[in-house]
């Protein structure tokens, strides 16, 4: 079954005069509980791409539709509940919330959702814990390492049970050791099912996904099958 | 999510974005604070001014006629046209209490100023009363001891007098002013009564300076031909128009006025009086606080700035928040509860400021601070800081995601 299914997507930004084309035709069907990385030089078009597939931004042309749905067209507040529901972020800079401990900015995504506090506790603690950070939940993200800061944002990303995992580079940030760490952790989310959809200009990360496309000029330039992933050092603290 | 746990949530972030730049917040509610102080005063001036009015008004009894030459509030026009009036007299005042069925009763009086002595003890600018002997119950006067000026003092234009209770203590601070002579403009006087304290006019005027003698005294000693006002007072409040017109109709009668004439003569009512204060009052309080009101206005130019800053400060905030699934309301919210918050905190501030400030203006000009306006300052400056709030917040409301997400 197909959870994502897009097609000749198109994305045109006016700047002054000029009008860039950041993608130019994009044909995309990607199933529930793949793990894959697109990949992609800088001013490729993958950010944009995936700006698009995280309901950030909507095509100037084309179709999109997400587990039945087509957002192409929605407006802000709708897009934005499909982001709470459907989409787990994880970013490269990590953007959690500073003066916010890392239980409540588990608990964010879910306080939008209008999940009633106790329970919205336990199911943030519940994702700090999958997470390996059970002992760091009332640390500021500033009280915490990078690789845990990671961990934070991951888990933030999962509360929810969304249908997908948005990461965009999201070892960029780490030196190497923490990032298999978190490469390691999704490895882990993927083999319990969870979509993940890993954005990166960075040939070894990509290489732990089981799909990689590539992207170029605004278009595929390919799709293809990474039959060997690699797979992440293993770390206790992730394989809970 | 629901609009409540959405304000709560914004409440707690309010707080915590205060708490992280306190000496800017500090800072901001300053301008606030300074208008609701001033706001308040204004309005606890109004408001005493209003309450020392409505007390004082007592004074002039809602349920008398006051007949005079002229009407209280007149322009210039009508002044010049109504100086040449004649004089109202005792007769017709005699006239009046036979002929009403409305009156009750029927007081002439005449006022003036005079001197006050007593051996070597002397008061200038004494308030000085004529009187007849209804006179106590059309004023509404009490009297703390003795007896009012009676018919026959008033017939035989005896040389009694009843002293104001500032009089009387000034006078006779041991007591013994009953049976005492005092001389009013060196012609002596015997005191019958002592008036009870009543209290200065909310124009400071001393009701309790003042010497109460009969009218007919009054004519003898003081003027010749003074101004006569008759006060009538009503045997029924509710009936005041009806009263007032047959009041009308008796005196054009005993002035032989023909029906093409207007009245040459004015029928006052305390409603009158209010509704002159009502008017002047309304005109400083809107003057007042429009002029306060400035302050607070600039108070909330800085709020309106403090949260552009604050907005800039926190896009990529306001683009993590979007990115999880904040809707447009809910970051619009967050910042409305931010600003309100600040200027909520700056009324609290104004308030716990102007309160001793109000007791201090009480010793000069009448001064209240009813729990109304304690209200009224708390709302409008949670108004102001959602007024003043709301375009940055629009514009944090409305940015693009992405956009904000890149901002570092």
């Amino acid at each position: 079954m197909s959870l994502i299914r897009i097609h000749e997507l198109t994305r045109r930004y006016v700047m002054g005069s000029e009008t860039v084309h950041a993608l130019r035709g994009v044909s995309l069907t990607i199933g529930k509980g793949e793990y894959l990385a697109i990949m992609g030089p800088s001013g490729s078009g993958k950010s944009t791409l995936m700006n698009l597939l995280g309901c950030l931004d909507t095509p100037s042309t084309g179709t999109y539709e997400l587990n039945g749905t087509n957002v192409a067209d929605m407006d802000d507040n709708a897009l934005a509940e499909v982001r709470n529901r459907e989409i787990g972020f994880v970013f490269q800079s990590f953007n959690l919330l500073p003066r916010s401990d890392a239980l409540h900015n588990v608990e964010l995504p879910l306080i939008y959702a209008g999940v009633p506090a106790v329970e919205r506790r336990e199911q943030a603690r519940q994702a700090l814990t999958n997470v390996g950070l059970a002992e760091r939940m009332h640390h500021r993200p500033n009280e915490l390492s990078g690789g845990q800061r990671q961990r934070v944002a991951v888990a933030r990303a999962l509360v929810n049970n969304p249908s997908i995992v948005l990461a965009d580079e999201p070892t960029g940030n780490l030196d190497s050791r923490t990032g298999e760490e978190i490469l390691a952790l999704f490895e882990t989310l993927s083999r319990r099912g969870n979509t993940i959809i890993v954005v990166t200009h960075e040939e070894e990360v990509a290489q732990h996904a089981r799909r990689i496309i590539r992207i170029r000029d605004g278009l595929i330039a390919a799709d293809e099958v990474n039959p060997n992933p690699r797979a992440a050092m293993k770390l206790k603290s992730t394989d809970a | 999510m629901n609009l409540l746990t959405e304000f709560k949530e914004a409440v707690i972030i309010a707080w915590a974005a205060l708490r992280a730049n306190k000496m800017r917040a500090a800072l901001t509610t300053l301008g606030i604070v300074i208008g609701i102080v001033t706001v308040t005063l204004m309005g606890t001036a109004i408001a005493g001014l209003n309450n020392a009015f409505m007390k004082s008004i007592g004074s002039i009894g809602a349920d008398v006629l006051f007949i005079q030459r002229f009407n209280w509030f007149m322009g210039e026009e009508e002044w010049r046209q109504s100086r040449n009036r004649a004089q109202l007299t005792p007769q017709i005042a005699r006239d009046l209490e036979r002929l009403s069925n409305f009156a009750r009763a029927v007081s002439v009086e005449s006022q003036g100023n005079g001197t006050v002595t007593l051996d070597r003890r002397k008061a200038k600018g004494v308030f000085v009363v004529g009187n007849n002997e209804q006179s106590l119950e059309v004023r509404g006067l009490n009297l703390s001891g003795g007896r009012w000026l009676s018919a026959s003092d008033v017939q035989s234009s005896r040389p009694v007098c009843v002293l104001g209770s500032y009089l009387a203590e000034r006078f006779f601070p041991f007591g013994g002013a009953l049976g005492s002579k005092v001389k009013l403009n060196d012609v002596p006087y015997e005191v019958v009564g002592v008036m009870e304290k009543q209290g200065a006019f909310f124009t400071g005027f001393n009701q309790d300076n003042q010497i109460v003698i009969p009218f007919t005294r009054f004519t003898q000693d003081l003027a010749r031909w003074p101004d006569l006002a008759i006060n009538v007072k009503v045997s029924n409040p509710a009936l005041m128009d009806d009263a007032q017109e047959e009041m009308r109709g008796i005196l054009r009668k005993l002035r032989r006025l023909p029906p093409d004439r207007p009245d040459d003569f004015a029928i006052n009512r305390q409603e009158a009086l209010v509704a002159f204060f009502n008017r002047v009052g309304g005109t400083i309080a809107a003057v007042g606080l429009f002029i306060t009101g400035l302050s607070l206005f600039v108070g909330g130019i800085g709020i309106m700035n403090i949260m552009f800053v604050s907005v800039a400060e926190r896009t990529k905030e306001i683009g993590i928040r979007k990115a999880i699934g904040a809707k447009r309301r809910t970051i619009l919210v967050q910042f409305l509860v931010e600003a309100a918050t600040i200027t909520f905190l700056a009324g609290v501030l104004g308030l716990l400021i102007a309160w001793p400030l109000t007791l201090v203006v009480d010793r000069f000009l009448a001064a209240a601070m009813p729990w109304w306006l304690v209200l009224v300052a708390l709302v409008v400056s949670v108004m102001t800081g959602v007024v003043s709030g709301f375009i940055p917040a629009w514009r944090a409301a409305r940015m693009d995601p992405v956009e904000a997400l890149r901002a570092e």
